[in-house]
């Protein structure tokens, strides 16, 4: 009777094994499915179709002077617009906006003698066009003043860019630099690239070898000096045809190297730029990511 | 019970007719499954040759047909993504996973899903922060 009884427990035991075997061969073999690529695509953030054109018109740049922020990030942006976009980039020199922002501060009498206007509003023939020639007060310039920033000083933190940005606000003057390239979205900002430095504990992996010469990774904490960059761009997007801002940006972001590794300013400038580009880019025109999804039948 | 000699019968009949209807509904359901699934077959394969629009109808019929068919509603969502229609995409992920939230293939496709869309929600929500204090 008990041998009767074991062996009955034994074929349930069988059988519930079985039946679980089974059901997941059932569920593994009836869930067909196919791996299939796809490209999510991005919308960008500003509506731009209005506009066949973008003018990168130049930065209000500080920081090291080992790298001109203005006009390398106007060459920059130009060549991944030119690319990237299908915005028709404009090709003429960069603004020197530090200056504009000086004379537009400047009392009326130092505006006449700004720089002459290049009327003729031809691709690549335009120069920086400070406002005031025409002898009028800009919106600006009848409200309260920023301080006054002096034309030889150099920026080398963010509270240093305050004074300049205004320009920025200043309709009148984003208008007429519009009206000269037939309206193009205007690209300008300000670009901070300033030298870092920083110690501390820092995790790194080291390779160690025990007793009987087999090699491992093992993470160690260590003392470091370290120095690098930190680049802090704002991208303001303006609409060349009523010269108001359509939207601006901020990003930051930084490198740190060992302290005796020498990196050459412009190539961290690039590096940082390299990372903060795709994002840039989205607010222009729409990006597509890949990726692999599982379609179910 | 005269009565109840009466009633049997009567009961009877009932049962049969419940019978009949239970075991006509079976197939019913197996039969909207298949159309739904027929559906399903076809969109995956136009979906495999790029076509997503024609893939989105079918898989929308499929739901029509069935809408407790987990499978389809995941792969409506995948279209969806392709078409980059997210917040569709959104909605049809989460109804799949409420159907069967244990399902392994589907969580794996609304977490990469969800990877893109948060950063894009997070990235707009972080520039309309900047524009207002700029």
């Amino acid at each position: 009777m008990t041998g009767r009884l074991a062996r009955m427990r034994r074929t349930a035991r069988t059988t519930r094994i079985l039946s679980s075997v089974a059901a997941i061969l059932l569920i593994a073999g009836c869930t067909n499915y196919y791996e299939i690529p796809i490209e999510t695509p991005i919308k960008p953030k500003l509506d731009v179709s209005a506009f066949q054109r973008v003018l990168v018109a130049g930065f209000i740049a500080g920081g090291t002077d080992d790298v001109d922020g203005n006009l390398e990030t106007t060459r920059l942006l130009r060549s991944q617009l030119r690319t990237k976009s299908e915005l028709r980039v404009i090709d003429t020199d960069v603004l020197p906006l530090m200056d504009v922002a000086v004379q537009e501060n400047a009392p009326q009498e130092a505006k006449s003698e700004g720089v002459k206007s290049n009327s003729s509003g031809a691709e690549g023939e335009a120069k920086a066009e400070p406002k005031g020639e025409k002898g009028e007060k800009s919106e600006k310039g009848e409200g309260p003043q920023a301080a006054t920033p002096d034309k030889t000083a150099t920026i080398k933190d963010a509270k240093d860019l305050e004074p300049y940005e205004h320009i920025f606000a200043d309709v009148e003057y984003w208008k007429k630099i519009g009206e000269e390239y037939q309206n193009p979205l205007i690209v300008t900002g300000t670009v901070m690239f300033t030298p870092h430095q920083r110690s501390g504990i820092v995790q790194r992996e080291e390779e160690v070898y025990d007793s009987f010469g087999r090699r491992r990774v093992v993470p160690v904490r260590t003392y470091m000096e370290r120095k690098g960059y930190i680049l802090q761009p704002k991208f303001v997007f303006i609409d060349g045809r009523t010269g108001t801002v359509m939207h601006s940006e901020n990003f930051r972001e930084e490198v740190l190297y060992n302290a005796n590794q020498s990196t050459p300013a412009l190539s961290s400038y690039f590096e940082l730029m390299d990372r903060l580009i795709p994002s840039f880019l989205s607010t222009l025109s729409s990006q597509k990511i890949k990726g692999t999804r599982v379609l179910l039948q | 019970m005269a009565y109840i000699e009466a009633l049997l019968p009567m009961r009877t009949r009932a049962l049969t007719v419940l019978l009949l209807l239970g075991t006509a509904a079976a197939p019913l359901a197996a039969d909207t499954r298949s159309d739904a699934k027929k559906q399903v077959q076809f969109g995956i394969a136009v979906a495999q040759r790029g076509l997503w629009r024609e893939a989105i109808y079918r898989w929308e019929r499929a739901v029509q047909i069935d809408p407790k068919y987990a499978e389809a509603l995941n792969d409506l969502g995948i279209a969806y993504e392709h078409e980059g229609e997210l917040d569709k995409a959104r909605v049809a992920y989460e109804k799949a996973l409420e159907i069967e939230p244990n399902n392994a293939l589907i969580k794996q496709n609304y977490e990469l899903f969800k990877e893109i869309n948060d950063r894009t929600t997070r990235k707009d929500a972080q520039d309309s922060q900047d524009n207002q204090n700029p």
